[in-house]
């Protein structure tokens, strides 16, 4: 612990930095009055160009991102940069779907996905299957990005031997996180990001100008990385794809870009901007945060090139190939750099930690608390419960890490990739049609459900000897074709869902069933700042929501 | 209300490209030839990124509603 002071000191200082922005956070662009969801979840709905820039890239790009990866690309080499096409793809996608939702959000002072598809399709039932599945999907994520940090204080030797000694910093940086979102809110996050942009931009720049200069230039480095997969017993790694595991490539890309898009966090950041031109305008500058993630990316092969060893996992003879990247960083930067860079890290978990627990407890309060508990909470009321639940749903993180295997967070995040990709046929879908029936849209969801947990739990993990949950692609052998190919879960378990919602559908419309009553007209859509049917709709949202 | 307002507009058909490019694996699945070391899979990826850059920053363009239209519409709204 003593040769790494220097790193532990620098990465302390920008940790209070960014910890007293937070608190102070709640001031900056602040109403008179933060007792108000609007306020508090979405920033007051009043985000520019630049904060949302920094919000919605502070908010995609994790600190588990940067961590593995890199992992990923060390381990398996080209099927991990699938993360390139995945932001490629992301935008565009965005750029039709998501504005659309920010239009009848705004009109409808709507703050969660399930919000949305409450009033679109008359089913209470419906929106809970959403919100729930946006709060089981998020919490994994959350706690991914503790194994984030806790890479980074494994590579400092901030490590104790006793359960509590091992965690302790951790629990600190977490309890000082969950205390300025509380006061804060969606404000906090968003003005960190700007030091954690500007931290990681810095590091990532340097290594890629620097590192090869001391590796021996790119050329050498994919050599390198070459040579070591060659060498290699498994099939599936290799600088380039084989034949296959393409499908694998293309399906995970598109699915993991389907699957961000409608993770409730991602819905905030994009909620929490003034108008649409801010939206679309960051749909072509947003891309700047892929260039750096394929940058980062290929520190996976530049470990491999420098000879990075990764440290002991938690079981007795595995290997933390999340440790690679700050392995990397303290044996080829000198100290007080490296402290920077795991600094970033650091910071770089902490932005979306608070997205992603405010999402959740908005989801909460508005689809639980106020659907089931309390119909006529006032908006203080909205905002403290809110409040109380995003402290515990960091609570609930940090036990992931604490009491269970950080592998096991990892599976759990894989899963609910899977799961909240269900959600789009009654989200994505529902922005442009209301054809699908709100029974169908339940039976399908059901269906994928079913169908992507079995599929998960036929799939072994190599590495580590498990048979189930081991990892996102599965086998098409075991669907009865004969070929070694894999596909992803997650596109084959929305694509049965929409089938099912399909036929659902058109059982139901055959039976007459009611299909309940749409709270939304075509204009909605495209509603936009400055509306003037906007004031109305703010100032008595209740009446709204609550069309039972 | 006048006429319903859409954002529907034929060089969104655009955003295709770069929706589809970068799945297309056959297309770019190469080590040569290589740029300044990168091996072409990945080159040709940072490459895509641009394209979608370029892509989203033509429709936004073409798709934006001056502020004036906005509040011209919203007045007419009334």
């Amino acid at each position: 612990m003593s040769e790494h002071i220097t790193e532990i000191v620098v990465f302390t200082l920008l940790f209070l930095l960014v910890s007293a922005m937070g608190f102070v956070a709640a001031k900056w662009r602040a109403p008179k009055d933060m007792a108000h969801l609007d306020e508090w979840g979405l920033g007051g709905r009043s985000f520019g160009g630049w904060v949302t820039w920094f919000l919605v890239g502070g908010d995609l790009y994790t600190a588990y991102t940067f961590v593995a990866v890199p992992a990923l690309i060390f381990g398996a080499g080209a099927a991990g940069f699938f993360a390139v096409p995945y932001t490629v793809v992301i935008y565009p996608l965005f750029f039709l779907i998501l504005i659309r939702l920010w239009s009848v959000s705004h009109r409808h002072g709507f703050v969660t996905p399930a919000d949305f598809v409450r009033t679109r399709f008359d089913s209470p039932l419906l929106a809970l299957l959403i919100a729930i599945t946006g709060i089981v999907a998020t919490m994994p994520y959350i706690a991914l990005q503790l194994v984030g940090i806790e890479a980074v204080l494994k590579t400092m030797g901030v490590t104790g031997d006793s359960v509590l000694a091992r965690h302790a910093p951790i629990i600190v940086a977490f309890a000082i996180l969950a205390a300025y979102t509380y006061q804060s809110g969606l404000r906090a996050p968003a003005l960190i990001a700007f030091v954690k942009d500007t931290l990681i931009y810095i590091v990532i720049i340097v290594a890629v100008l620097y590192l090869p200069y001391k590796l021996g230039g790119w050329g050498s480095i994919f050599d390198d990385a070459s040579a070591k997969f060659a060498a290699s017993p498994n099939p599936g790694d290799g600088i380039t794809l084989n034949a296959n595991n393409q499908i694998q490539y293309i399906t995970l890309a598109l699915g993991s870009a389907l699957a961000l898009f409608l993770y409730p966090h991602s819905i905030t950041g994009v909620l929490a901007s003034k108008n649409r031109n801010v939206i679309k305008r960051n749909m072509s500058a947003l891309p700047a945060y892929s260039f750096l993630l394929g940058l980062i990316a290929l520190l996976g092969f530049m470990a491999i090139s420098a000879g990075v060893k990764p440290l002991p996992g938690a079981k007795e003879g595995s290997l933390d190939t999340n440790t690679v990247v700050p392995l990397l960083f303290d044996q080829q930067f000198p100290s007080w750099f490296a402290g920077v860079a795991f600094a970033a890290i650091g910071i770089g978990a902490l932005v979306p930690a608070a997205i992603m627990s405010i999402a959740a407890a908005n989801l909460f309060t508005r689809n639980i608390y106020k659907e089931y508990f309390r119909k006529d909470a006032t908006h203080a009321q909205e905002a403290s419960v809110a409040k109380i639940a995003s402290l515990v749903v960091k609570v609930g993180a940090v036990a992931f890490i604490i009491f269970l295997d950080p592998q096991f967070s990892i599976d759990l995040q894989l899963i609910g990739g899977v799961i909240i990709l269900q959600t789009a046929p009654a989200v994505a879908l529902g922005l442009y049609t209301r054809w699908l029936h709100r029974g169908g849209l339940i039976g399908g969801w059901i269906a994928g459900m079913g169908l992507g947990f079995w599929m998960l739990y036929q799939i072994p993990n190599a590495a580590t000897g498990r048979a189930h949950f081991g990892g996102s692609a599965f086998p098409l052998t075991k669907f009865g074709f004969d070929t070694p190919k894999t596909i992803y879960v997650g596109f084959v378990a929305v694509a049965v869902n929409l089938l099912v919602a399909v036929i659902v559908t058109l059982i139901l419309r055959a039976m007459k069933t009611p299909e309940g009553v749409d709270g939304t007209e075509a204009d909605d859509y495209f509603a936009d700042e400055g509306d003037p049917r906007l004031e109305k709709a703010r100032t008595t949202p209740d009446e709204i929501t609550s069309s039972t | 209300m006048s006429s319903p307002r859409s954002d529907r507009s034929p060089w969104n058909w655009l955003l295709i490209v770069p929706i589809v490019l970068p799945l297309l694996t056959p297309l770019y699945n190469f080590d040569s030839p290589r740029l300044w070391g990168f091996p072409a899979f990945y080159w040709l990826q940072f490459a895509f990124i641009l394209v979608g850059v370029a892509t989203t920053s033509i429709v936004y363009q073409m798709t934006r509603r001056p502020r004036e239209a906005v509040k011209s519409e919203a007045a007419t709204d009334e």
